[in-house]
């Protein structure tokens, strides 16, 4: 049995969505080097639309697979939705994570709801 | 291309190695404690495999004991030279923090019944001091446990040298040898060796079978009780092809050591002068007191197991410190010992290769690895704080 599956390693080998909105509206960024994994999202967003996402990751396969696959999931879905996305959407979407690799989404999870946070903040501002 | 650089973990057995088992799988099959020919037959290849293995490291026939690999024979000599320690009124341990988990496991295993620990600083260069081993040696001390050569980075330790301070002091003296047998040249009695471990699959040899030297006078506990094989102290009916399979491998071994050494420094060498090329790079451990086929690199800003992945891609079989390759929090404490912190240990890339690699693969692997750092950390959110001055390199 082969430690991914083939949509995790799909998304490792053609991560989409990479990359930095230097104009961004929201950024979030969670984990720490210390345990080997950083998620950084940045959102574009136009009317509570999502109109373009991009992430940095520095982690393992799963974790840059998490954050390609949950990046793609709130591509130009409206605000409200993207808050409700879960970390157990991202590793369905991605037909499973290994028992010890869940918490890849669950950083990929708090990564966005850390970019939405930003974002309200910005605008309350 | 498909290069195999993880031979510390494990090696592709030689075709001697196969030979001698099937050989003993078709003639050699009876049970050597059988009184009929057919285990009598058995019996004495077992004992021929046993001179072997002791003219090999120079010990005496009746002092190797085969066992079930490396591991076994780590956790047997351990404990037993504990409870000789401990019938002597002695409960003191001395070893090295960066020793495989088969003996800081075992060693904790001791500390909750009652014996203390000393566990002797690497440094940077990933060496023991001789001189710190001496000032830790008190009358309490029944047991030294330092590795001959470190798995992770190939840092070979002053064997000898801590040999003869042992034998002075009147304190056991145990080496786990796994990565070394096979490798380096081992003499117990020139190097004052009182127990050695070894593993057969890190030399060519089969999985499942390795051996324990220890020098006559040293009693050991038994870990499995039952039959009176191996004089009494590992029950159990011989494991006879793989026992036969990995003399007949380290024979090999041993014959082309130096040549393998010559060969594969060249190619260390020249692998680690290219990696160095990566900028913001390491090379982990002492670069000339090491194993002839382990390099072992840090590279700031990325983490091994996605670089591991990428690099079976192009088909490198590589190995790394990385917590994410073996599902723990920590990376390896063999690298947190010789002082490299979690953010640069998590990013780190072993290779151990073989006396089969050609300097064209190892150009090869120097490619790959350049090119697949330099796409990780082309997203690395380390990589780009670290390039914007909001953090410092560590790395320099």
């Amino acid at each position: 049995m082969a430690l991914y599956s083939e949509t995790v390693m799909d998304h490792f080998l053609h991560p989409r969505n990479v990359g930095v909105i230097e104009d961004a509206d929201g950024v979030g960024e969670v984990g720490n080097a210390k345990c080997g994994d950083i998620m950084k999202m940045y959102l574009k967003i136009e009317n509570g639309i999502i109109v373009d996402v991009k992430f940095e990751t520095f982690g393992c396969a799963s974790a840059i697979a998490s954050s390609s696959m949950a990046t793609e999931m709130i591509k130009g879905k409206p605000v409200v939705e993207a808050m409700l996305l879960t970390n157990k959407a991202v590793a369905e979407a991605l037909d499973g994570l290994p028992a010890h690799k869940m918490h890849c989404s669950v950083l990929a999870e708090e990564a966005i709801q850390a970019a939405l946070e930003d974002y309200e903040r910005r605008k309350a501002e | 291309m498909q290069i195999y650089a993880d031979n510390a973990a494990t090696t592709k057995m030689s075709d001697a190695a196969i030979t001698a088992m099937t050989d003993c799988m078709q003639s050699f099959w009876g049970n050597p404690s059988s009184l009929y020919t057919i285990g009598q037959v058995a019996k004495e290849k077992l004992e021929e495999a046993r001179g072997e293995i002791a003219r090999i490291i120079n010990a005496e026939p009746r002092e190797i004991l085969f066992t079930s690999g490396g591991s076994e024979a780590d956790n047997q000599a351990l404990l037993s030279a504990a409870m000789i320690g401990k019938k002597k009124g002695r409960t003191h341990i001395i070893s090295s923090m960066f020793e495989h988990h088969a003996i800081l496991h075992t060693l904790q295993k001791l500390e909750k019944n009652g014996f203390t620990m000393t566990y002797l600083p690497v440094h940077e260069n990933g060496i023991v001091r001789i001189e710190e081993l001496e000032d830790a040696i008190t009358e309490d001390t029944c047991l030294v446990t330092i590795m001959t050569a470190n798995n992770e980075i190939g840092t070979i330790q002053p064997i000898t040298q801590i040999g003869e301070l042992c034998r002075k002091r009147g304190v056991i003296f145990h080496t786990d040898a796994v990565q070394a047998v096979g490798h380096l040249p081992i003499d117990v009695k020139a190097q004052s060796i009182d127990m050695l471990s070894a593993s057969a699959h890190k030399f060519h040899g089969p999985k499942g079978v390795g051996f324990l030297y220890v020098k006559k006078g040293i009693v050991l506990s038994s870990l499995i009780e039952g039959g009176a094989q191996e004089r009494g102290k590992r029950a159990g009916t011989e494991n006879l092809p793989g026992i036969l399979s990995m003399t007949a491998a380290l024979k090999e071994a041993v014959a082309g050591m130096e040549a393998h050494n010559v060969h594969q420094k060249q190619v260390r060498d020249h692998l680690i002068q290219g990696l160095s090329e990566i900028p913001h790079s390491a090379l982990n451990g002492d670069a000339v007191s090491r194993l002839s086929g382990n390099v072992n690199f840090s590279f700031e800003g990325i983490e091994g197991e996605s670089l591991l992945i990428l690099l079976d891609q192009k088909g490198i079989s590589a190995s790394s410190g990385s917590a994410c390759t073996s599902g723990a929090l920590d990376p390896s404490h063999v690298l947190l010992a010789i002082g490299r912190i979690h953010d640069v240990a998590h990013g780190s890339l072993r290779l151990s290769i073989g006396e089969e690699i050609t300097m064209e693969e190892a150009d090869y692997i120097i490619e790959a690895v350049k090119e697949v750092v330099a796409y990780l950390r082309s997203f690395s959110p380390v990589w780009r704080d670290l390039m914007a001055g909001k953090k410092e390199f560590i790395l320099k």
